[in-house]
C-alpha cells in the first residue's frame, strides 16, 4: 500500500486545525474552573463559598449537591465521586466547579473559597499501602509451571527490588471540554477525549438522563497518550452538569498547572523479583510481586495491573513463572493509562532481573537475553501459544544489520582509552500483545456515506490524536473503493454517528476501526458492482473499481465512479453502510487466568549506545537502532513516526522525567519548569528503524500491525546502556534498578563508595 | 494606545499594556493558530515573531507570547502562524515539515513553524555560521508526539534551502522562495509610518510593577499583570546596549542573552560564549530575557547572575532623580530573594574588566535536561595566571546557597597558589566549606555538593587541559 502523509498536515502546519480551545463560542458562554482539594487525605469539616459566590460575574458554584443523577465517575469500579462529598483522598481532588463570566473572575472566585479539612494519614507509596493493607481490589496472579520447585533446580538464584517512577502524559493540549445546550435537554459536548462513549455514559449517569441526550463530538486531540482515555471524563461531565442547570454553554480548559496537579499519571511500580537460571543461563524460574501505586481510586488501574502480568516475561520464554500484582490504594491522584499500559513497568522488572543476574554471574546481559528469547509455539504465562514469533528474528537481524560485534569492540576500545567519558551498549527486545485484554472491548463500527456527487464521508469510533488513525482509515476506504483520496473525508468522532465505542487505546484503534471501514466499504462496493455491471452489460464478478473508474477484468472502462453513483441513486440503491467488527478468536478466562487474549504480538529489538560524561554525570544517547515488526506496514512514514515518538517517551520515562510528590502527597514536579520531557537536543543523535521483513498477520488491518505502544519500551534499553557505562567507570558501582536514571543518579553512581 | 502591526494588519488598541500577547492574539484577535500550552514559556506552543525596526530593515526574533506583555509589541511587527501562511499553498517551512512527517497531533506544530520561519528571517549566514542551526531555533519548542527526528529532518531541508539565500536582498529572496508572504516587503515602511509610537505607551506608564521582558514576572503573575498598570522598561534607551571603553565592558541591564551571544567583541573575549549561553534557557527566552531581570529575579541559580559574579562586575543603580550609585555585583544579593535595591531605584548597567591574555573564563551548568532547564548547579570561574601562579580567582556558584554565591574564601585561598592538582583539590574543600545546598526538586543536597566539586574541577580541566590531568583530580 502506498504511503501517505498525515491528512491533517496541511491545516496542522498552517495553524488551522481545530482543537477544543479553538472553537467559536456561543456569545452567552460561561467559563468553568475546578476548585480542588489542597490536602491529600481528610474529612471536609467546612467549605465557605459565600465570598466567592458574592463576586460579581460568578454565576454558580457547583458541588456534589447539584448532581441530579449519581455522583460517580468510576469506570471499572464505582469508587470515584465527580466531586468530593465528606472526604478528600488526594491533593487535586475536585470539590467544586466555579462557573463565571470569564476565566479571570473564576480564578479570583477560587481564591476566595475557604475550606477546613481534618487531616487523616497520607499514604504516598505503594509499599506503605501494601503494609497497611490499602488496596483497590484483590490481587491478580498468573502462573505457569511450578516456580517454587523450579528454583531448587537452578544453579543461580537472585532476588532484588526495582522501582520505576510514574510519568506525566504532557499532552501539549491540556484537558478540556465545551458543552452546549441543545433542545429538549440534550447537551452536546465537544471533548478532548480518547473515549467519547465513556464521556457520554458517565455524563448521562451523573446527570440522571438517558445516553441519547448526550452527544459527544471529538474533532481531534492535541495528544492523548492514555491520559485522555478515562481522565478526560470528569471535566466534560462537570461542564455538562453546569449546562443542565444553567441552560447556557460552558467551557472548561484546564490550565497546565491544574492539569498537572489534578490528573493521574503512569503508575509508579515497586517490584520484588526472584530469578533462577541454570548453569547454561536458561531462565528456569521467575517470580515477581508487583506493587502498583494506583492512587486514590481505581480508574483503569486493574486493567493496567493485568497488562503488567501479561508482559512480565517480555520476549523471553520462561517455563516456570509466578507473578502477582497488587493495585495499591494511595493518596495520589488516580493513576491512569499511559502508552504501554503497565507493560513497560513489567518489562523493566524482567530486564532488571536479567541485568542483576548477568552482573552477579559475570556474563553479559545480552548473553542471557539471547539464550532465553521466545520461540515459535512457546507458551506465555497466560496460556496463549506464541505463533509467527519474531523475537529471535528481530534480535538477530538487529545484531547483524547494526553490526553489534564490531560496535562492542569499538566501545571496549573507547572505554579503555577514555576515562572522562564512558560508553555503554544495550539490547532491548520487546514483545507486546495487541488487543484490549478485556476481550469484550475489542469491537468497532464504521459508518460510510457515499453522497450523490460521489464524495464519501467516513465515520468511525477512532479518535485522531496524532497517531494518524484517520489517515489510515482513509487509506483503507480508498483501497477498497478504488477512488482517489480527495473524494474521501474523515468525519469527527461523534457518538450519534458511531455509538458504544471502545476508547482509542491499546494500539488497536486502527485495527478495529479499520476492519469495520473495510467491511462497510466492501458491502458498498458489492452493491455498486451490480450497478456498474448492468451499465456495462458485464457480470458483477468481473467488475472492480480503480482510480475513480470501473474496470472490467482489470481493464479500465470509461465508466466513472460518479456515473455509477448517479445510477445507484436512480435505482434507489443504499449508499450508506454501517459495519461492525469484533475481533475473532480471542478469549480470556479470568477465573483461570488463561486464554488467548491477543489477536497477535508485535516484536522488535533495539540497540542503544550512550556516552556518559564521567566528570559531570550527564549523558548523551549516541544511537538507538531498531528492527521492528510492522507486519507489512500500510504507511511506513507514519509508522516510523510512531516508533520515534514512542521511543522518545520511553527514553524520557527512563531518564529525565521525574515525578515527585512530597510526604503530604503534594506534587512537587508541578510545572514545566520542574517536570522535564525530552527536547530536540536530548534524544538519540541517531535513530534508525528497519522494518523486519515479515508477512504480517490477517488479524491486523491490511496486515499492517499495530504500532502505537510497543516501541515505547525500546526506551528501557537506555537505562541499561547508561548503567553499563557507569559500571565501566566505577567497578564498585552496585547495580540499582530505580528509574529514571537522572544525571543525579548517574553522578552518585559514578562516585559511590569513593566518598 | 498601543500601536503595532499584527501580521498584515495595523493594530491600535487601548487595552492594558500588561495583558499577555497570547491573550491578545487568541482572545481579542481570534487568531487561534497560536496555542496555549503551559503559560510559562516552557513549551513553545505560543511562539510568535517580533520584528523590530533596525535601520531600514526589520529584525525578527522568536518569543513566547504567553509571558510577554502586549505593551512590548508597541511599534513592532508581530507575526503569528497566520502571518506566515501563504494564501493557498504551504510555505517552504511548512512544506518541509509535511514532507518529513514532522507533524502528528498538530498542537505544537504552529510553534515549530513560526520558530523555523524566524530562523529563516534571521540575518546570519547559514553557510558561514555552523553554530546556528534550525535545531537551535526550535530549542524552545516541545513536541510530545514525534520524538523530533522528523522535525530535525525538516530543519535540515530548511537549512539547505537557506544556503542559497541572497543576503543583500533577504526579504525579497525569502518571499520569492516561498518562505513568507509578500506583505513582509512593505513592513519597514509601514512600521516607520506608525504615528507617535514612543509617546503612546509612556502615557500609561505609571510607577507600578516594572517590567522588562516579563519572562519571570509573567510566569508567576500573569493574571495580576493583565489588570495592573505596568511600567515597561524595554524602550528606555539608557538601559540598553553593550559598550567597550578603557578596558571595561558595560552592558545595559535590558541587554538580552541573545544580544550577548551575538556580540562579536564579546565572542572574542569569551571563546566559549555560545556554548555557555546556549545552556541558558531556550532561544525565544534568550531573545526576551534581560540581564536585569535575571539579577532581580534573584534566583540562587540565576545563570546570568552566576556568569557576572565571576567577572567581578560592578552594578550601576539609577535613582528616580537620575543620580546613580555603583556597587560590586557580589554584594547585590544579600539573602534569599533579598537584594540591594530600593523602591525608587532601578538597575542601569553592569560593567566588568575585559579579559586579558592571562585571564581565563569558564561557565558550567548541569541540569536534569541539558537545555531549557534550570540548573541543579551552575558555576562560573575567571582565573588569572602569571608564571603558573594564580594571581586572581573569581569563582561563583548557583544552587549551593540561598543566593547566587560568590565564593570569597575559595577565591582567597586560590590567590597566590601554584596551578597544580594539589591546589585545586584543596580549594575544592574550601569551596565545600562555604556552600550549603538544600535538597529540592533539582537534586539532593549530597548530589549538589558532589556536583559542585565536579564542576569546580571541570573549570580547571576545561581551561588548563595541558596542565591539569583530569585523573589527578577525580580519581576513583
Amino acid at each position: 500500500m502506498k504511503t501517505m502523509k498525515n491528512i491533517d498536515s496541511f491545516t496542522h502546519v498552517r495553524g488551522e486545525s481545530l482543537f477544543v480551545d479553538d472553537l467559536m463560542l456561543r456569545q452567552d458562554v460561561l467559563i468553568g474552573l475546578c476548585f480542588d482539594s489542597p490536602k491529600a487525605h481528610g474529612k471536609i469539616t467546612s467549605v465557605d463559598y459565600s465570598q466567592a459566590e458574592a463576586l460579581a460575574g460568578v454565576v454558580k458554584i457547583f458541588t456534589y449537591k447539584d448532581v441530579l443523577g449519581e455522583n460517580q465517575i468510576g469506570g471499572i469500579i464505582p469508587d470515584e465521586p465527580l466531586w468530593a462529598e465528606d472526604e478528600v483522598h488526594f491533593c487535586g481532588q475536585p470539590i467544586a466547579f466555579i462557573v463565571a463570566e470569564t476565566e479571570a473572575i473564576a480564578k479570583k472566585a477560587r481564591a476566595l473559597i475557604t475550606i477546613e479539612i481534618e487531616e487523616l494519614p497520607v499514604i504516598t507509596t505503594a509499599k506503605e499501602a501494601k503494609e497497611k493493607g490499602s488496596f483497590i481490589n484483590a490481587p491478580r496472579s498468573f502462573k505457569l509451571g511450578d516456580s517454587t520447585s523450579a528454583f531448587s533446580d537452578c544453579e543461580y538464584v537472585f532476588e532484588g527490588e526495582t522501582f520505576s517512577n510514574g510519568q506525566e502524559h504532557l499532552y501539549l493540549e491540556t484537558q478540556g471540554c465545551y458543552a452546549v445546550p441543545q433542545e429538549n435537554g440534550t447537551i452536546k459536548l465537544t471533548s478532548s477525549t480518547q473515549g467519547p462513549t465513556q464521556v457520554q455514559k458517565t455524563a448521562a449517569k451523573v446527570l440522571g438522563i438517558p445516553m441519547h441526550k448526550i452527544e459527544v463530538d471529538v474533532i481531534r486531540l492535541g495528544g492523548g497518550f492514555g491520559g485522555k482515555e478515562d481522565q478526560a471524563t470528569p471535566w466534560a461531565v462537570m461542564t455538562a452538569v453546569a449546562v443542565q442547570h444553567l441552560n447556557r454553554p460552558v467551557k472548561y480548559m484546564l490550565n497546565r498547572h491544574d492539569d498537572l496537579r489534578m490528573t493521574g499519571k503512569r503508575h509508579p511500580y515497586t517490584s520484588f523479583y526472584k530469578i533462577g537460571l541454570t548453569k547454561d543461563l536458561k531462565i528456569q524460574a521467575f517470580e515477581v510481586e508487583f506493587l502498583q501505586n494506583s492512587g486514590a481510586a481505581a480508574d483503569l488501574s486493574p486493567a493496567i495491573a493485568e497488562r503488567t502480568l501479561f508482559h512480565a516475561t517480555n520476549s523471553y520464554f520462561i517455563p516456570n513463572v509466578s507473578t502477582t500484582v497488587y493495585s495499591c490504594k494511595t493518596n495520589l491522584p488516580p493513576n491512569t493509562a499511559f502508552r504501554g499500559f503497565g507493560g513497560p513497568q513489567g518489562m523493566f522488572v524482567i530486564e532488571s532481573a536479567i541485568a542483576d543476574a548477568a552482573d552477579k554471574i559475570g556474563v553479559s546481559r545480552t548473553e542471557i537475553q539471547e539464550i532465553n528469547l521466545l520461540a515459535e509455539n512457546d507458551v506465555f504465562s497466560y496460556g496463549q501459544i506464541a505463533t509467527q514469533v519474531a523475537a529471535k528474528n528481530t534480535w538477530f537481524t538487529a545484531k547483524e544489520t547494526f553490526n553489534l560485534e564490531e560496535l562492542e569492540q569499538e566501545v571496549a576500545t573507547f572505554n579503555k582509552e577514555n576515562n572522562r567519558h564512558k560508553k555503554g551498549i544495550s539490547l532491548m527486545p520487546v514483545t507486546f500483545g495487541i488487543s484490549f485484554t478485556n476481550t469484550q472491548m475489542n469491537h468497532a463500527r464504521a459508518l460510510i456515506h457515499i453522497y450523490q456527487d460521489g464524495s464519501v464521508g467516513v465515520s468511525t469510533g477512532a479518535v485522531e490524536m496524532g497517531q494518524s488513525v484517520n489517515t489510515k482509515m482513509l487509506q483503507v476506504a480508498q483501497s477498497v473503493l478504488g477512488i482517489s483520496a480527495t473524494k474521501i473525508k474523515l468525519e469527527t468522532t461523534n457518538t450519534t454517528r458511531v455509538a458504544n465505542t471502545s476508547p482509542s487505546a491499546a494500539s488497536s484503534t486502527a485495527d478495529l476501526n479499520g476492519k469495520a471501514v473495510e467491511m462497510a466499504c466492501t458491502s458498498l462496493l458489492e452493491r455498486l458492482s451490480g450497478v456498474a455491471a448492468n451499465l456495462l452489460s458485464s457480470e458483477e464478478k468481473n467488475i472492480t473499481f480503480q482510480e475513480d473508474f470501473v474496470c472490467i477484468d482489470g481493464q479500465k472502462s470509461t465508466l466513472t465512479w460518479e456515473e455509477v453513483i448517479t445510477q445507484a441513486m436512480v435505482e434507489r440503491i443504499a449508499l450508506s453502510e454501517n459495519a461492525h467488527y469484533a475481533t475473532p478468536i480471542i478469549h480470556f478466562d479470568k477465573t483461570k487466568e488463561k486464554g488467548h487474549p491477543f489477536a497477535y504480538h508485535v516484536y522488535g529489538t533495539a540497540m542503544t549506545t550512550v556516552t556518559v560524561d564521567c566528570l559531570r554525570g550527564i549523558y548523551e544517547i549516541d544511537a538507538v537502532k531498531i528492527v521492528h515488526d510492522f507486519g507489512t506496514s500500510m504507511n511506513l512514514g507514519i509508522d516510523i513516526g510512531q516508533v520515534e515518538g514512542a521511543l522518545a517517551q520511553g527514553i524520557g520515562w527512563m531518564t529525565m522525567e521525574e515525578i515527585a510528590y512530597n510526604n503530604d502527597g503534594r506534587l512537587l514536579s508541578n510545572a514545566l519548569s520542574t517536570y522535564k520531557v525530552p527536547d530536540i537536543f536530548s534524544g538519540p543523535k541517531t535513530i534508525e528503524t528497519i522494518p523486519l521483513e515479515t508477512e504480517g498477520t490477517a488479524m491486523a488491518i491490511k496486515k499492517s500491525k499495530a504500532v502505537g505502544e510497543p516501541p515505547l519500551m525500546y526506551g528501557i534499553g537506555v537505562y541499561f546502556a547508561i548503567q553499563q557505562a557507569v559500571k565501566e567507570f566505577n567497578p564498585n558501582y552496585k547495580l540499582k534498578f530505580h528509574s529514571p536514571f537522572t544525571p543525579e543518579k548517574v553522578l552518585m553512581g559514578l562516585y559511590e563508595s569513593l566518598q | 494606545m498601543i500601536q503595532f502591526i499584527l501580521n498584515n494588519h495595523k493594530i491600535k488598541t487601548p487595552l492594558n499594556a500588561g495583558v499577555t500577547l497570547l491573550d491578545f492574539i487568541r482572545e481579542h484577535q481570534q487568531l487561534k493558530g497560536t496555542k496555549t500550552g503551559c503559560r510559562e514559556g516552557d513549551c513553545g506552543a505560543c511562539t510568535i515573531l517580533v520584528g523590530t525596526p533596525y535601520g531600514d530593515e526589520v529584525s525578527y526574533e522568536s518569543i513566547t507570547s504567553c509571558i510577554s506583555p502586549l505593551g512590548n509589541a508597541n511599534g513592532k511587527h508581530i507575526v503569528t502562524i497566520e502571518g506566515v501562511n501563504l494564501p493557498k499553498e504551504l510555505n517552504t517551512v511548512q512544506q518541509a515539515m509535511t514532507n518529513n512527517y514532522a507533524t502528528q497531533c498538530g498542537f505544537c506544530t504552529p510553534g515549530f513553524v513560526v520558530s523555523m520561519t524566524g530562523f529563516a528571517l534571521r540575518s546570519f549566514d547559514v553557510t558561514q555560521d555552523e553554530n546556528q542551526t534550525c535545531n537551535d531555533a526550535v530549542s524552545g519548542n516541545i513536541c510530545r508526539c514525534t520524538g523530533y527526528k522528523s522535525i530535525e529532518k525538516a530543519g535540515f531541508e530548511v537549512e539547505k534551502r537557506l544556503q542559497q539565500k541572497d543576503k543583500n536582498h533577504q526579504i525579497s529572496w525569502l518571499i520569492k522562495e516561498g518562505f513568507i508572504p509578500d506583505y513582509f516587503k512593505a513592513i519597514p515602511q509601514r512600521l516607520s509610518a506608525l504615528q507617535d509610537v514612543n509617546s503612546s505607551v509612556v502615557e500609561q506608564s505609571v510607577k507600578n510593577i516594572k517590567v522588562a521582558s516579563g519572562t519571570d514576572l509573567y510566569v508567576r503573575h500573569a493574571d495580576k499583570m493583565a489588570e495592573q498598570n505596568v511600567h515597561l522598561l524595554v524602550d528606555e534607551t539608557d538601559l540598553k546596549g553593550i559598550f567597550f571603553s578603557e578596558g571595561m565592558c558595560t552592558l545595559g541591564v535590558n541587554t538580552t542573552v541573545t544580544e550577548i551571544i551575538e556580540n562579536k567583541k564579546l565572542q572574542r573575549f569569551f571563546p566559549g560564549l555560545k556554548r555557555f549561553l546556549k545552556l541558558v534557557s531556550s532561544e525565544p527566552i534568550r531573545n526576551m530575557g534581560t540581564l536585569g531581570g535575571n539579577f532581580v529575579n534573584a534566583s540562587p541559580i540565576g545563570d546570568m547572575s552566576i556568569f557576572f559574579l565571576a567577572l567581578d562586575a560592578i552594578l550601576t543603580i539609577r535613582r528616580e532623580d537620575g543620580t546613580e550609585r555603583k556597587i560590586p555585583f557580589q554584594s547585590f544579593h544579600q539573602n534569599y530573594k533579598v537584594y540591594d535595591l530600593q523602591k525608587n531605584e532601578i538597575l542601569k548597567n553592569i560593567s566588568f574588566e575585559v579579559l586579558k591574555a592571562n585571564d581565563f573564563f569558564n561557565f558550567e551548568k548541569v541540569s536534569k535536561r541539558t537545555h531549557l532547564d534550570i540548573a541543579s548547579v551552575n558555576t562560573a570561574a575567571k582565573i588569572s595566571i602569571a608564571d603558573n601562579i594564580i594571581t586572581q580567582a573569581h569563582f561563583s556558584i548557583g544552587g549551593a546557597a540561598a543566593i547566587p554565591k560568590y565564593l570569597y574564601s575559595t577565591n582567597k585561598f586560590l590567590t597566590g597558589k601554584a596551578m597544580e592538582a594539589k591546589t585545586i583539590t584543596e580549594a575544592a574543600k574550601v569551596m565545600q566549606s562555604e556552600i550549603s545546598p538544600i535538597s529540592d526538586v533539582r537534586g539532593s543536597s549530597a548530589y549538589k555538593r558532589l556536583l559542585a566539586t565536579q564542576l569546580f574541577f571541570a573549570h580547571f580541566i576545561e581551561l588548563f587541559p595541558n596542565q591539569i590531568e583530569p585523573d589527578t583530580l577525580c580519581t576513583r
